[in-house]
């Protein structure tokens, strides 16, 4: 399965993703450059982490202007999967490819910590590999991961079942203690109604390694592997 | 041309940066301060002087650059 | 508009002495112009030419079969550590920007390290930083000032770390009086590369075009370094200019534009960073440093002002620039680079072979000065030092008589984990993104972060790194206080199973025209040196920061340091926490006795008196490798060096982050020689707890034996969540839920209001 990690200026996790996909996972990856405009019709997209351009004006609402985003735009018409980590979940809501908006976490500062994380649907070709309601040990890291939407936006989501990942306490609960960054209801990742585009705030790139604390990430990337295209293709 | 483009921030979206300048104001004495928002100023300055087309214009990127209709208003003010 | 005269106020102004303008003067054969003076006192500042401290600091030890670029060559040192790979490493200081303006000082501390590293040729993959504030609890206007300060400089630090994509994984923070009003925030990056990766920062090849790439010059932070070699008062808040905004992604797109540049060696022949001095430092020092001479037209020089005067060019402090040196006919590689990341690579100059540094404005002439004696041939002053006449009062300590023995010790241990110096940084490291570039494997927290590095052909090593420094053992005895420090960095390295291969020194202290500030700067050299030459390391470089005074007094000496060591192998990579109930823990390194000058006199008695731990090299290198030794074996499950607090805060810590196993420790000790109160909070030097499987006690007491190294079983790890102590007749039990409490709250109570 051939994947590709868009880079933008100031984007800093696309090594990582690359490592992930290629060093851990065994795929052909390859990098684009922000101003490229080739995205093949096989390929899966991973937008990843980090400041691009610098997070001014809004995280992710330059880059949503670039010309590869174009192609991505394309590339999600067409059904091909697209998963954006972090800042690239930024950039798929400043993109209108998935609804809502992320803004300012609420005790203002930036949090880098393992969090859990509850799998709310496995009905998806991210996380077929997951058991529904499984508990992750999954890191994040961000300023800005307030998730928000509303009313009539997140009352979709729910009926769609688009939302794929909360944040969760010990107990596995959606409790406010275990609302890192005071995002709506603990969302910290939805997909598209169509079923084919991720948007998550954790890092699931940084937990593919036992040496580096946890391997939750893993499932997210083989259930990639296991669905070649959008779910009206699946195997 | 001049132009002034102000963003702020939907009256129903959280802002906790607005909240912490608020307590923040408190701390120094002038407590009557029911709220405060905050938001972002963007200053143009536009080579023309078709003033209703560049109002046009500029609506169009204040909609989908300078602000996130999601959670963000704006108002232009064209000179 | 015509440059000011040169007047003696003008020349006082510009931190010049009589003495060294009459060697300006002989210098340039004739008086300077006005911005040859700005020149001269920029390059002849503390900041820039260690004038005070040169003397000193050559006595460190800075050679050794792994150094690759010693100390003061380059930006930063290199050191060898195998496979063809090599580190770069410095930390160097912010001082008076972050008590200014923390935020933005912090920041650009950041920008101005990495920086330091990438113009080495090394992507920076790991930084830590040692911060110092007054004390931060309670409603004081002090406390809230730092409060405020501490809040700003993290947030600086998480700011511009983060968005640059380094991970920041570890670092010290301590709070002392001492600092308030002068707040020390010293930044440690490294950098790896292959040995050919290396770059110099040397202007060679006449004809060569000399580019500037990065953001435009304007007139930010005019004459920092200058400012920086003045004491602080009231007045200096009104240099607010003096600090300048730091613009993380501009130092980003610099970053991966300079790296894909060293990927064509044939284009490059020098690369130098514009920190200090900006323009002049870099100019200077590159042609100095190539035998060489060069000329720039200040006209070619990006600028985001308009109608700057070439003093201003000169000296202006804007960040993220750099200068290179590029090969003759190599021109368009350099720009098609620059271009793609969209920075400015402009073609300001060009190498020459007459020695100087000559300054065109407008095609004129308007600085012409020799380029090695503006460089290299700063004054160096020997300052007088003289031992504080207090010195032997602040060293007696009648611990018998001074201290009664509390008639309860239980509470003693929950009040000094929460006491900020010891208490959980937690608030502060969550700001930073400490595990981007998916290669920490040892995060905040711990004895000292572990980090893998592939070294090429599906090899990995790994890197320990800590930084440190006893401010309170340095205020009383500077020397051992000194190699206290070198020795403890060294210890956590070994905790984490790693070998010490190097180190970078950040000295900061008060006014060195104070003989006694003098006198304690000598001292502190002077351990350093002797620790690095027992530990057999090299001091790689680092950073000297003078005049961290205010009208309140000098600040304690804090000789900051920080050691990287290397693990061979993944399986030696050890934790400092407890890890399964059954296993044994062993005090390796003896009782100890010593309370001069420890936590306990400080955080539970307000008292900074006696003589601080002593520091037995000899013992503490055998002790060192002794428990290296063991790790490599496989038999140690957890290592934990005690310091602040002594055994006791060092039992409660291996406790903590045990996460849901809910371990703690039941440990018995038979004492009959001191008193319990010194027994559970002394901090004699060389000791650890180290946890080893039951079954590998006796194997791990003779081998400490065989090594001469004390060492006893002191009790178990048990899986009831609480901490039994038993020490002669004492018995204390606490929660490890709420001592843990008590380390955890510490920073949030004060900061979270």
């Amino acid at each position: 399965m051939k994947f590709v990690v868009l880079q933008f200026p100031g984007s800093n996790c696309d090594s990582d993703c690359h490592r992930a996909a290629g060093e851990i996972l065994k795929q052909p990856v390859r990098f684009a450059w922000h101003k490229d405009t080739r995205i093949d019709s096989d390929e899966t997209i991973i937008i990843p982490g980090g400041f691009s351009y610098g997070d001014y004006l809004r995280c992710g609402a330059i880059a949503r202007f670039s010309p590869i985003m174009k192609s991505v735009k394309e590339a999600a018409a067409r059904g091909q999967k697209i998963i954006g980590v972090c800042n690239g979940f930024q950039i798929l809501c400043e993109a209108g490819l998935l609804p809502g908006a992320l803004v300012r976490n609420r005790k203002l500062h930036f949090i880098c910590e393992h969090v859990r994380l509850r799998v709310e649907t496995n009905e998806t070709v991210f996380t077929s590999r997951y058991q529904k309601g499984q508990v992750l040990n999954i890191p994040i890291a961000h300023g800005e991961g307030c998730y928000v939407a509303q009313p009539d936006v997140l009352a979709d989501l729910k009926a769609n079942n688009q939302i794929v990942f909360r944040y969760v306490d010990a107990q596995g609960e959606p409790s406010d203690a275990a609302n890192p960054n005071g995002t709506l209801e603990n969302i910290a990742g939805i997909r598209n109604k169509e079923g084919n585009v991720l948007g998550m705030m954790p890092h699931p790139e940084r937990a593919c390694e036992a040496l580096l604390g946890s391997t939750d990430g893993l499932p997210l990337f083989q259930s990639l592997l296991t669905h070649s295209f959008s779910l009206d293709k699946q195997e | 041309m001049k132009a002034t483009v102000i963003v702020t921030p939907k009256k129903s979206v959280l802002d906790p940066q607005g909240e912490a300048v608020r307590k923040a104001i408190h701390g120094l004495g002038m407590e009557c301060v029911e709220s405060v928002r905050i938001g972002r100023i963007i200053e143009l300055e536009i080579s023309g002087s078709d003033l209703a087309k560049t109002k046009i214009r500029l609506e169009e990127v204040a909609k989908d650059l300078l602000s996130n209709p999601v959670i963000e208003d704006f108002t232009i003010e064209l000179k | 508009m015509s440059d000011p005269a040169i007047t003696p106020e003008l020349i006082e102004k510009h931190g010049i002495t009589p003495d060294e303008y009459a060697l300006i003067q002989k210098i340039l054969g004739r008086d300077p112009n006005f911005t040859e003076l700005g020149i001269f006192s920029v390059m002849w500042s503390e900041h820039c030419s260690y004038k005070n401290s040169r003397l000193e600091l050559k006595k460190f030890p800075t050679t050794g079969p792994k150094v690759l670029v010693k100390a003061g060559d380059e930006n930063a040192g290199v050191i060898d550590i195998g496979d063809n790979m090599a580190v770069a490493f410095k930390i160097e200081s912010h001082n008076h920007p972050s008590a200014i303006e923390p935020f933005q000082g912090a920041a650009t501390g950041i920008g101005g390290i990495l920086r330091d590293i990438f113009t080495m040729g090394a992507r920076p993959v790991a930084n830590l930083n040692s911060l110092r504030f007054g004390p931060i609890h309670g409603d004081s206007e002090q406390a809230k000032t730092n409060r405020r300060l501490l809040s700003g400089v993290v947030g600086g630090i998480a700011h511009y770390g983060n968005c640059f994509g380094t991970p920041t994984v570890g670092g010290d923070v301590y709070f002392d009086p001492s600092y308030n009003g002068n707040p020390l925030v010293n930044a440690f990056s490294l950098g790896l590369l292959r040995h050919d990766q290396i770059r110099k920062g040397a202007a060679t090849g006449l004809g060569n075009p000399v580019f500037y790439v990065g953001a435009k010059t304007g007139r930010d932070g005019l004459a920092g370094a200058a400012f920086a070699s003045r004491d602080l008062t009231e007045e200096s808040k009104e240099d607010r200019p003096a600090v300048q905004v730091g613009d993380p992604f501009m130092e980003k797109l610099l970053l991966e534009a300079c790296l894909e540049l060293y990927e064509h060696p044939e284009a490059v022949v020098g690369v130098q960073d514009m920190g200090a001095a900006g323009l002049t430092c870099s100019t200077c020092e590159t042609a100095s440093r190539g035998d060489s001479g060069i000329e720039v037209e200040l006209d070619d020089v990006p600028q985001r002002e308009t109608g700057m005067t070439p003093y201003e060019i000169m000296l202006s402090e804007s960040q993220e620039r750099m200068l290179i040196i590029v090969r003759k006919g190599h021109e368009a590689t350099v720009k098609k680079i620059f271009e793609k990341w969209d920075l400015e690579a402009a073609e300001i100059g060009f190498v020459t072979d007459t020695g100087r540094c000559v300054i065109k404005h407008h095609g004129e002439v308007v600085a012409d000065i020799p380029a090695h004696p503006l460089a290299a041939d700063a004054p160096l002053y020997k300052r007088e030092a003289k031992e504080p006449a207090d010195l032997a009062k602040r060293q007696t300590l009648d611990f018998e008589n001074e201290i009664p023995l509390p008639s309860d010790l239980q509470p003693l241990l929950p009040r000094l984990l929460g006491a900020a110096s010891i208490a959980s940084k937690r608030w502060i490291y969550r700001q930073y993104d400490h595990m981007v570039q998916k290669n920490t494997v040892i995060c905040p927290g711990s004895d000292a972060a572990v980090i893998r590095i592939p070294t090429g052909e599906g090899k990995v090593k790994f890197l320990s790194m800590a930084s440190d420094c006893n401010g309170r053992y340095c205020w009383l005895d500077p020397r051992e206080g000194s190699k206290v420090a070198a020795a403890e960095c060294c210890r956590n390295l070994t905790m984490t199973g790693a070998t010490p291969i190097g180190l970078t020194d950040n000295l900061n202290f008060g006014n060195p025209h104070n003989t006694e500030v003098f006198w304690s700067l000598r001292e502190s050299v002077e351990g350093l040196s002797e620790a690095c030459r027992a530990f057999d390391i090299p001091v790689t470089g680092g950073n000297v920061s003078l005049y961290n005074q205010s009208p309140a007094g000098s600040i304690d000496p804090t000789p900051v340091v920080a050691v990287v060591g290397v693990i061979d192998e993944e399986a030696h990579i050890t934790p400092s926490s407890f890890r399964s109930a059954g296993d044994a823990i062993l005090l390796v390194g003896g009782l100890g006795s010593e309370m001069g000058g420890s936590s306990y006199l400080y955080e539970l008695h307000g008292l900074k008196k006696g003589l601080p731990p002593r520091l037995d090299l000899t013992r503490e290198i055998q002790f060192q490798n002794a428990v290296r030794s063991l790790i490599h074996q496989g038999k140690v499950r957890s290592a934990h060096d005690l310091s602040d607090g002594g055994l006791a805060v060092a039992l409660a810590e291996s406790c903590f982050s045990t996460g849901e196993k809910g371990l703690g420790a039941k440990i018995s000790i038979a004492n009959d020689t001191l008193r319990n109160d010194v027994l559970l909070f002394n901090e004699t030097q060389g000791r650890a707890l180290l946890s080893v499987k039951a079954s590998d006690i006796d194997a791990a007491l003779a081998h400490f034996r065989a090594q001469g190294v004390e060492a006893i079983q002191i009790g178990s790890v048990s899986g009831d969540g609480r901490l039994g102590l038993q020490v002669g007749e004492d018995v204390l039990a606490w929660s490890v839920s709420d001592l843990e409490e008590s380390f955890e709250n510490s920073l949030p109570s004060a900061l979270d209001s």
